[in-house]
Protein backbone atom coordinates (compact mmCIF):
# COMPACT_ATOMS: atom_id res chain seq x y z
CA UNK A 1 0.00 0.00 0.00
CA UNK A 2 1.25 3.30 -1.36
CA UNK A 3 2.07 6.01 1.80
CA UNK A 4 -0.44 8.17 0.57
CA UNK A 5 -3.42 5.51 1.00
CA UNK A 6 -2.33 4.84 4.83
CA UNK A 7 -2.70 8.57 4.99
CA UNK A 8 -5.62 9.52 3.66
CA UNK A 9 -7.37 6.18 5.44
CA UNK A 10 -6.05 7.18 8.58
CA UNK A 11 -6.97 10.71 8.92
CA UNK A 12 -10.29 9.80 7.58
CA UNK A 13 -10.40 7.15 10.01
CA UNK A 14 -9.76 9.23 13.04
CA UNK A 15 -12.33 11.97 11.14
CA UNK A 16 -14.96 9.63 10.89
CA UNK A 17 -13.88 8.47 14.44
CA UNK A 18 -14.06 11.95 15.79
CA UNK A 19 -17.18 12.94 14.04
CA UNK A 20 -19.33 10.19 15.53
CA UNK A 21 -18.38 10.80 19.59
CA UNK A 22 -19.41 13.92 18.64
CA UNK A 23 -22.36 13.45 17.10
CA UNK A 24 -23.49 11.05 19.82
CA UNK A 25 -22.61 13.45 22.90
CA UNK A 26 -24.26 16.30 20.60
CA UNK A 27 -27.36 14.09 21.50
CA UNK A 28 -26.84 13.16 25.06
CA UNK A 29 -26.38 16.83 26.13
CA UNK A 30 -29.17 18.41 23.58
CA UNK A 31 -30.16 21.50 24.74
CA UNK A 32 -33.51 23.10 23.98
CA UNK A 33 -33.50 25.54 22.05
CA UNK A 34 -36.89 27.90 21.58
CA UNK A 35 -37.25 27.71 18.41
CA UNK A 36 -38.60 31.19 18.10
CA UNK A 37 -35.36 32.68 18.56
CA UNK A 38 -34.07 31.54 15.54
CA UNK A 39 -37.54 32.77 13.40
CA UNK A 40 -37.11 35.77 14.96
CA UNK A 41 -32.82 35.80 13.76
CA UNK A 42 -34.38 34.75 10.56
CA UNK A 43 -36.48 37.88 10.33
CA UNK A 44 -34.01 40.63 11.99
CA UNK A 45 -31.94 42.18 9.13
CA UNK A 46 -28.96 39.62 10.04
CA UNK A 47 -26.45 43.16 10.11
CA UNK A 48 -24.69 42.42 13.04
CA UNK A 49 -24.08 45.80 14.07
CA UNK A 50 -24.80 45.71 17.58
CA UNK A 51 -26.90 49.18 17.27
CA UNK A 52 -29.58 47.29 19.69
CA UNK A 53 -26.71 47.47 22.60
CA UNK A 54 -26.51 43.31 22.36
CA UNK A 55 -23.59 41.46 20.85
CA UNK A 56 -25.32 40.58 17.54
CA UNK A 57 -28.71 39.78 16.09
CA UNK A 58 -28.48 36.37 17.69
CA UNK A 59 -27.97 38.18 20.88
CA UNK A 60 -31.23 40.55 20.57
CA UNK A 61 -33.22 37.66 19.04
CA UNK A 62 -33.08 35.96 22.44
CA UNK A 63 -33.62 39.15 24.47
CA UNK A 64 -36.69 39.73 21.72
CA UNK A 65 -38.19 35.92 22.86
CA UNK A 66 -37.53 36.23 26.86
CA UNK A 67 -39.09 39.60 26.77
CA UNK A 68 -35.81 41.74 27.90
CA UNK A 69 -35.89 43.86 24.30
CA UNK A 70 -38.30 45.19 22.14
CA UNK A 71 -38.43 44.63 18.41
CA UNK A 72 -38.13 48.37 18.00
CA UNK A 73 -34.79 48.92 19.55
CA UNK A 74 -33.57 47.41 15.96
CA UNK A 75 -32.21 50.55 14.20
CA UNK A 76 -32.40 48.71 11.19
CA UNK A 77 -35.30 47.49 10.96
CA UNK A 78 -38.05 48.69 8.82
CA UNK A 79 -41.29 49.27 10.18
CA UNK A 80 -42.77 46.36 7.96
CA UNK A 81 -39.77 44.04 9.17
CA UNK A 82 -41.01 45.28 12.83
CA UNK A 83 -44.50 44.20 11.89
CA UNK A 84 -43.49 40.83 10.80
CA UNK A 85 -41.70 39.81 13.64
CA UNK A 86 -44.43 41.35 16.07
CA UNK A 87 -47.10 39.31 14.45
CA UNK A 88 -45.05 36.62 14.47
CA UNK A 89 -44.37 37.20 18.46
CA UNK A 90 -48.04 38.08 18.62
CA UNK A 91 -47.34 41.24 20.20
CA UNK A 92 -47.94 44.23 19.21
CA UNK A 93 -44.91 46.90 18.03
CA UNK A 94 -45.15 50.78 18.61
CA UNK A 95 -44.27 52.87 15.59
CA UNK A 96 -40.95 54.05 15.55
CA UNK A 97 -39.02 56.96 13.71
CA UNK A 98 -36.54 56.68 11.63
CA UNK A 99 -33.33 58.26 13.04
CA UNK A 100 -30.01 59.44 11.00
CA UNK A 101 -26.63 60.47 11.81
CA UNK A 102 -25.45 64.37 10.98
CA UNK A 103 -21.66 65.08 11.44
CA UNK A 104 -22.58 68.89 12.40
CA UNK A 105 -19.26 70.17 10.57
CA UNK A 106 -19.00 71.73 7.16
CA UNK A 107 -15.56 72.67 7.38
CA UNK A 108 -13.27 70.71 5.11
CA UNK A 109 -9.13 71.26 4.22
CA UNK A 110 -9.92 74.52 3.40
CA UNK A 111 -10.24 74.90 7.49
CA UNK A 112 -7.13 77.35 8.85
CA UNK A 113 -4.66 74.69 10.17
CA UNK A 114 -3.19 75.73 13.30
CA UNK A 115 -0.24 72.56 12.95
CA UNK A 116 0.48 69.76 10.97
CA UNK A 117 -0.50 66.72 12.34
CA UNK A 118 1.52 63.74 11.54
CA UNK A 119 0.64 60.83 14.09
CA UNK A 120 -1.90 58.15 13.87
CA UNK A 121 -4.64 58.87 11.08
CA UNK A 122 -7.04 58.09 13.46
CA UNK A 123 -9.65 61.17 14.85
CA UNK A 124 -8.79 60.20 18.93
CA UNK A 125 -5.41 59.90 18.85
CA UNK A 126 -5.31 63.46 16.48
CA UNK A 127 -7.51 64.89 19.53
CA UNK A 128 -5.01 63.64 21.80
CA UNK A 129 -2.27 65.44 20.29
CA UNK A 130 -3.00 69.29 21.15
CA UNK A 131 -6.36 68.47 19.70
CA UNK A 132 -5.69 67.95 15.56
CA UNK A 133 -4.14 69.56 13.14
CA UNK A 134 -7.49 71.78 11.71
CA UNK A 135 -7.85 75.55 13.54
CA UNK A 136 -11.35 75.04 14.68
CA UNK A 137 -11.23 73.23 18.02
CA UNK A 138 -14.86 71.81 17.76
CA UNK A 139 -15.27 70.70 13.97
CA UNK A 140 -14.55 67.19 11.78
CA UNK A 141 -10.72 65.81 12.16
CA UNK A 142 -11.27 64.19 9.09
CA UNK A 143 -9.49 61.30 10.05
CA UNK A 144 -12.19 59.12 9.33
CA UNK A 145 -12.82 57.20 12.44
CA UNK A 146 -16.36 57.54 12.60
CA UNK A 147 -16.50 56.15 8.40
CA UNK A 148 -14.33 53.51 9.25
CA UNK A 149 -17.12 52.76 12.29
CA UNK A 150 -19.82 52.31 9.88
CA UNK A 151 -21.30 49.01 9.52
CA UNK A 152 -23.20 49.97 6.53
CA UNK A 153 -20.79 52.20 4.42
CA UNK A 154 -22.45 55.42 4.81
CA UNK A 155 -20.16 57.83 5.93
CA UNK A 156 -18.08 59.42 3.44
CA UNK A 157 -14.71 61.02 3.48
CA UNK A 158 -14.45 64.41 1.31
CA UNK A 159 -11.57 66.57 1.40
CA UNK A 160 -11.33 66.12 5.01
CA UNK A 161 -14.95 66.13 6.32
CA UNK A 162 -17.07 63.23 6.67
CA UNK A 163 -20.57 63.29 5.31
CA UNK A 164 -23.80 61.00 6.26
CA UNK A 165 -25.28 59.82 3.27
CA UNK A 166 -28.77 59.37 4.40
CA UNK A 167 -30.21 57.11 2.34
CA UNK A 168 -27.12 54.49 3.50
CA UNK A 169 -27.53 55.50 7.05
CA UNK A 170 -29.56 53.38 8.96
CA UNK A 171 -29.44 55.66 12.68
CA UNK A 172 -27.47 52.51 14.90
CA UNK A 173 -25.27 55.02 16.21
CA UNK A 174 -21.56 53.55 15.92
CA UNK A 175 -20.63 56.64 14.77
CA UNK A 176 -21.78 58.48 17.69
CA UNK A 177 -19.88 56.76 20.11
CA UNK A 178 -16.49 56.96 17.59
CA UNK A 179 -16.62 60.69 17.18
CA UNK A 180 -13.92 62.27 19.91
CA UNK A 181 -15.49 65.28 19.70
CA UNK A 182 -19.36 64.72 19.86
CA UNK A 183 -19.91 66.05 16.51
CA UNK A 184 -22.64 63.07 15.55
CA UNK A 185 -26.65 63.12 16.58
CA UNK A 186 -29.14 60.86 15.49
CA UNK A 187 -31.74 62.82 14.61
CA UNK A 188 -35.37 61.88 13.17
CA UNK A 189 -34.95 61.47 9.43
CA UNK A 190 -37.89 63.65 8.33
CA UNK A 191 -35.71 66.61 9.46
CA UNK A 192 -34.12 68.22 6.39
CA UNK A 193 -32.48 71.05 7.55
CA UNK A 194 -29.20 70.80 9.45
CA UNK A 195 -26.92 73.24 10.81
CA UNK A 196 -23.44 72.38 9.77
CA UNK A 197 -21.47 73.46 12.31
CA UNK A 198 -20.71 73.16 16.25
CA UNK A 199 -18.26 75.61 17.17
CA UNK A 200 -20.26 77.86 20.27
CA UNK A 201 -17.13 80.66 19.59
CA UNK A 202 -17.84 84.12 18.91
CA UNK A 203 -18.87 84.80 15.20
CA UNK A 204 -15.73 86.85 13.74
CA UNK A 205 -13.68 83.96 15.69
CA UNK A 206 -14.86 81.23 14.02
CA UNK A 207 -14.63 83.05 10.59
CA UNK A 208 -11.10 83.28 10.92
CA UNK A 209 -10.48 79.68 10.96
CA UNK A 210 -13.37 78.95 8.70
CA UNK A 211 -15.64 80.06 6.20
CA UNK A 212 -18.23 77.65 6.37
CA UNK A 213 -19.10 78.18 10.19
CA UNK A 214 -22.02 79.97 11.68
CA UNK A 215 -21.99 83.05 12.77
CA UNK A 216 -25.23 83.43 14.86
CA UNK A 217 -26.85 86.32 12.28
CA UNK A 218 -30.05 84.65 13.29
CA UNK A 219 -31.10 85.42 9.73
CA UNK A 220 -32.76 81.97 9.45
CA UNK A 221 -33.98 82.33 12.92
CA UNK A 222 -36.35 84.57 11.59
CA UNK A 223 -37.13 83.34 8.23
CA UNK A 224 -38.27 80.12 10.39
CA UNK A 225 -41.49 79.81 12.40
CA UNK A 226 -41.29 80.04 16.56
CA UNK A 227 -39.73 77.31 17.85
CA UNK A 228 -38.03 75.67 15.06
CA UNK A 229 -34.70 76.97 15.48
CA UNK A 230 -32.48 77.47 18.74
CA UNK A 231 -29.93 80.10 20.11
CA UNK A 232 -27.27 78.95 21.92
CA UNK A 233 -24.87 81.71 22.69
CA UNK A 234 -23.10 82.13 19.04
CA UNK A 235 -24.35 79.08 17.66
CA UNK A 236 -27.75 78.51 16.07
CA UNK A 237 -29.33 74.54 15.56
CA UNK A 238 -32.69 73.25 14.77
CA UNK A 239 -34.64 71.96 17.07
CA UNK A 240 -35.21 68.18 16.14
CA UNK A 241 -38.55 68.22 17.90
CA UNK A 242 -39.95 70.87 15.42
CA UNK A 243 -37.94 70.79 12.47
CA UNK A 244 -38.39 73.45 9.72
CA UNK A 245 -39.18 72.24 6.65
CA UNK A 246 -36.31 72.18 3.80
CA UNK A 247 -37.96 75.55 2.01
CA UNK A 248 -35.91 77.38 4.93
CA UNK A 249 -33.00 77.18 3.49
CA UNK A 250 -34.10 79.11 0.56
CA UNK A 251 -35.93 81.53 3.22
CA UNK A 252 -33.12 82.02 5.16
CA UNK A 253 -30.15 83.15 2.35
CA UNK A 254 -27.51 81.70 5.45
CA UNK A 255 -24.56 83.78 4.43
CA UNK A 256 -21.72 81.37 4.77
CA UNK A 257 -24.41 78.12 3.80
CA UNK A 258 -23.94 76.14 6.99
CA UNK A 259 -27.28 76.37 6.98
CA UNK A 260 -28.79 73.35 4.28
CA UNK A 261 -30.28 70.74 3.91
CA UNK A 262 -28.55 66.92 4.00
CA UNK A 263 -29.34 66.13 0.83
CA UNK A 264 -27.29 68.94 -0.09
CA UNK A 265 -24.61 68.52 1.48
CA UNK A 266 -24.50 65.08 0.36
CA UNK A 267 -24.72 65.58 -3.11
CA UNK A 268 -21.61 65.01 -5.48
CA UNK A 269 -19.69 68.05 -5.57
CA UNK A 270 -20.38 70.37 -8.73
CA UNK A 271 -23.52 69.26 -8.88
CA UNK A 272 -26.94 70.87 -7.33
CA UNK A 273 -29.24 68.91 -5.64
CA UNK B 1 11.27 8.85 37.22
CA UNK B 2 10.01 10.89 39.96
CA UNK B 3 12.50 13.56 39.72
CA UNK B 4 11.72 13.67 36.15
CA UNK B 5 7.87 14.32 36.80
CA UNK B 6 8.83 17.14 39.20
CA UNK B 7 11.30 18.74 36.50
CA UNK B 8 8.11 18.41 33.97
CA UNK B 9 5.61 20.00 36.89
CA UNK B 10 7.55 22.72 37.59
CA UNK B 11 9.17 23.36 34.21
CA UNK B 12 6.15 23.60 32.63
CA UNK B 13 4.18 26.06 35.14
CA UNK B 14 6.81 27.87 36.33
CA UNK B 15 9.72 28.27 34.13
CA UNK B 16 8.66 27.67 30.63
CA UNK B 17 4.84 29.50 31.06
CA UNK B 18 3.75 29.34 28.11
CA UNK B 19 1.95 32.41 28.23
CA UNK B 20 5.13 34.30 30.01
CA UNK B 21 7.79 32.75 28.46
CA UNK B 22 6.97 30.52 25.58
CA UNK B 23 4.17 33.55 24.75
CA UNK B 24 1.63 31.35 23.60
CA UNK B 25 -1.79 31.81 23.61
CA UNK B 26 -1.62 36.01 24.25
CA UNK B 27 -5.20 36.22 22.99
CA UNK B 28 -7.20 34.67 25.29
CA UNK B 29 -4.63 35.79 27.82
CA UNK B 30 -5.59 39.50 26.81
CA UNK B 31 -8.86 38.59 25.74
CA UNK B 32 -10.97 36.77 28.74
CA UNK B 33 -8.17 38.24 31.79
CA UNK B 34 -11.12 41.54 32.75
CA UNK B 35 -12.74 39.10 35.12
CA UNK B 36 -11.60 36.71 37.67
CA UNK B 37 -14.74 34.77 37.20
CA UNK B 38 -14.49 34.05 33.40
CA UNK B 39 -10.71 33.80 33.67
CA UNK B 40 -11.31 31.05 36.41
CA UNK B 41 -14.09 29.34 33.48
CA UNK B 42 -11.41 29.73 30.95
CA UNK B 43 -8.70 28.24 32.77
CA UNK B 44 -11.24 24.96 33.55
CA UNK B 45 -12.02 24.92 29.79
CA UNK B 46 -8.32 25.39 28.83
CA UNK B 47 -7.20 22.57 31.55
CA UNK B 48 -9.62 20.21 30.01
CA UNK B 49 -8.61 20.88 26.14
CA UNK B 50 -5.12 20.78 26.77
CA UNK B 51 -4.77 17.55 28.70
CA UNK B 52 -7.22 15.74 26.81
CA UNK B 53 -5.39 17.17 23.41
CA UNK B 54 -2.24 15.86 24.72
CA UNK B 55 -3.45 12.23 25.40
CA UNK B 56 -5.33 11.63 22.64
CA UNK B 57 -2.92 13.39 20.03
CA UNK B 58 0.54 11.57 21.68
CA UNK B 59 -2.04 7.85 21.34
CA UNK B 60 -2.40 8.84 17.87
CA UNK B 61 1.62 9.95 17.26
CA UNK B 62 2.89 7.09 18.95
CA UNK B 63 0.89 3.91 17.69
CA UNK B 64 -0.24 5.39 14.83
CA UNK B 65 1.70 8.47 12.90
CA UNK B 66 5.59 7.05 14.70
CA UNK B 67 5.33 3.45 13.15
CA UNK B 68 3.28 4.71 9.74
CA UNK B 69 5.90 6.95 8.94
CA UNK B 70 3.54 9.47 8.83
CA UNK B 71 4.92 12.12 10.70
CA UNK B 72 4.19 14.68 8.04
CA UNK B 73 0.19 14.21 9.10
CA UNK B 74 1.13 15.52 12.34
CA UNK B 75 -0.34 18.99 12.00
CA UNK B 76 -2.98 18.27 10.38
CA UNK B 77 -4.58 15.45 12.72
CA UNK B 78 -3.79 17.39 15.28
CA UNK B 79 -5.86 20.23 14.44
CA UNK B 80 -8.27 17.76 13.84
CA UNK B 81 -8.13 16.24 17.53
CA UNK B 82 -8.65 19.43 19.20
CA UNK B 83 -11.30 21.20 17.38
CA UNK B 84 -13.55 18.23 17.83
CA UNK B 85 -12.26 18.10 21.55
CA UNK B 86 -13.23 22.14 21.89
CA UNK B 87 -16.94 21.03 19.94
CA UNK B 88 -16.98 18.87 22.49
CA UNK B 89 -16.68 21.06 25.75
CA UNK B 90 -18.78 23.54 23.95
CA UNK B 91 -21.61 20.74 23.97
CA UNK B 92 -21.39 19.62 27.52
CA UNK B 93 -20.35 23.09 28.46
CA UNK B 94 -24.19 24.81 27.24
CA UNK B 95 -25.61 21.92 28.76
CA UNK B 96 -24.22 21.70 32.75
CA UNK B 97 -23.20 25.62 33.16
CA UNK B 98 -25.19 28.16 30.69
CA UNK B 99 -23.85 30.95 32.35
CA UNK B 100 -20.33 29.92 32.16
CA UNK B 101 -21.06 29.06 28.29
CA UNK B 102 -22.11 32.97 27.80
CA UNK B 103 -19.60 34.35 29.82
CA UNK B 104 -16.93 32.61 28.06
CA UNK B 105 -18.98 33.52 24.73
CA UNK B 106 -16.14 33.69 21.63
CA UNK B 107 -13.79 32.55 23.45
CA UNK B 108 -14.76 28.70 24.14
CA UNK B 109 -14.26 28.08 20.08
CA UNK B 110 -11.73 30.00 20.06
CA UNK B 111 -9.67 27.92 21.90
CA UNK B 112 -9.24 25.87 18.67
CA UNK B 113 -7.19 28.29 17.75
CA UNK B 114 -5.34 29.07 20.60
CA UNK B 115 -1.92 28.26 19.80
CA UNK B 116 -0.63 27.08 23.63
CA UNK B 117 -2.98 23.93 22.78
CA UNK B 118 -1.36 23.25 19.50
CA UNK B 119 2.10 24.31 20.86
CA UNK B 120 1.99 22.04 24.05
CA UNK B 121 0.89 19.40 21.31
CA UNK B 122 3.50 19.64 18.79
CA UNK B 123 5.77 20.00 21.48
CA UNK B 124 5.34 16.63 23.36
CA UNK B 125 5.50 15.20 19.59
CA UNK B 126 8.64 16.82 18.79
CA UNK B 127 10.46 15.52 22.25
CA UNK B 128 13.34 13.72 22.25
CA UNK B 129 12.10 9.74 21.95
CA UNK B 130 13.67 8.61 25.27
CA UNK B 131 12.41 11.94 27.30
CA UNK B 132 9.71 11.06 29.84
CA UNK B 133 7.62 13.68 27.24
CA UNK B 134 7.05 11.32 24.51
CA UNK B 135 5.10 8.64 26.55
CA UNK B 136 1.35 9.14 26.56
CA UNK B 137 1.68 9.80 30.51
CA UNK B 138 4.36 11.96 30.34
CA UNK B 139 2.76 13.86 27.63
CA UNK B 140 -0.78 13.99 29.41
CA UNK B 141 1.24 15.65 32.53
CA UNK B 142 3.02 17.96 30.28
CA UNK B 143 -0.21 19.21 29.09
CA UNK B 144 -2.22 19.24 32.60
CA UNK B 145 0.78 21.11 33.41
CA UNK B 146 0.67 23.46 30.62
CA UNK B 147 -2.60 24.26 31.11
CA UNK B 148 -2.08 24.77 34.66
CA UNK B 149 0.79 27.08 34.06
CA UNK B 150 -1.86 28.94 31.24
CA UNK B 151 -4.47 29.27 33.94
CA UNK B 152 -1.89 30.55 36.75
CA UNK B 153 -0.88 33.63 34.36
CA UNK B 154 -4.68 34.18 33.52
CA UNK B 155 -6.01 33.68 37.01
CA UNK B 156 -2.88 36.20 38.16
CA UNK B 157 -3.15 38.60 35.14
CA UNK B 158 -7.13 38.87 35.51
CA UNK B 159 -6.54 39.93 39.34
CA UNK B 160 -4.44 42.54 38.32
CA UNK B 161 -6.23 43.58 35.93
CA UNK B 162 -9.47 44.04 38.13
CA UNK B 163 -7.36 46.01 41.08
CA UNK B 164 -6.22 48.11 37.68
CA UNK B 165 -9.77 49.02 37.09
CA UNK B 166 -9.69 50.78 40.19
CA UNK B 167 -6.85 52.63 39.99
CA UNK B 168 -5.95 56.03 38.79
CA UNK B 169 -4.14 55.25 35.75
CA UNK B 170 -2.80 58.30 33.59
CA UNK B 171 -5.48 58.82 30.10
CA UNK B 172 -2.95 58.08 27.84
CA UNK B 173 -2.02 54.14 29.63
CA UNK B 174 -6.31 53.87 29.89
CA UNK B 175 -7.16 50.41 28.51
CA UNK B 176 -5.28 48.08 26.72
CA UNK B 177 -1.98 49.93 27.30
CA UNK B 178 -1.79 49.46 30.86
CA UNK B 179 -2.61 45.80 30.11
CA UNK B 180 -0.03 45.26 27.71
CA UNK B 181 2.63 47.17 30.33
CA UNK B 182 1.79 44.84 33.32
CA UNK B 183 1.96 41.68 31.02
CA UNK B 184 5.76 43.07 30.37
CA UNK B 185 5.88 43.14 33.87
CA UNK B 186 4.40 40.10 34.98
CA UNK B 187 6.50 38.57 32.08
CA UNK B 188 9.69 39.41 33.89
CA UNK B 189 9.11 38.97 37.36
CA UNK B 190 8.14 35.21 35.66
CA UNK B 191 11.76 34.98 34.10
CA UNK B 192 13.33 34.90 38.09
CA UNK B 193 12.26 31.45 37.95
CA UNK B 194 14.79 30.87 34.74
CA UNK B 195 17.51 28.17 36.37
CA UNK B 196 15.36 26.48 38.33
CA UNK B 197 15.18 23.42 36.39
Amino acid sequence: MSLALIAILSVGVIGVLLGVIIGVVAKVFAVEIDERIEKVEELLPSANCGGCGYAGCMDFAKAVVSEKATVDQCPVCSPDDIKNIAEYLGIVAEEKEKMVAVVKCGGTHSVAVSAKYNGVADCKSAVLVAAGGKGCAFGCLGMASCSRACPFDAIEMRDGLAIVHEALCVGCGKCVETCPRNLIDLVPAKAEVHVFCNSPEKGAEKMKVCKASCIGCRKCVKAAEEGQMKVEGFLVSVNYDNPPPAGLVEAAACPTQCLKTAKAHAAPVGSEA
Amino acid sequence: MLSEFLVITVGAILVNNFVLSKFLGICPFLGVSKKLDTALGMSGAVVFVMTLASLVSSLINSFLLVPMKLEFLQTLVFIVVIASLVQLVEIILQKLSAKLYDSLGIFLPLITTNCAVLGCVVLNAKSAPDSIQSTWYGATIYGFCSAVGFSLALVLFSSLREKLDLANVPKAFEGTAISLVTAGILAMAFLGFSGLV
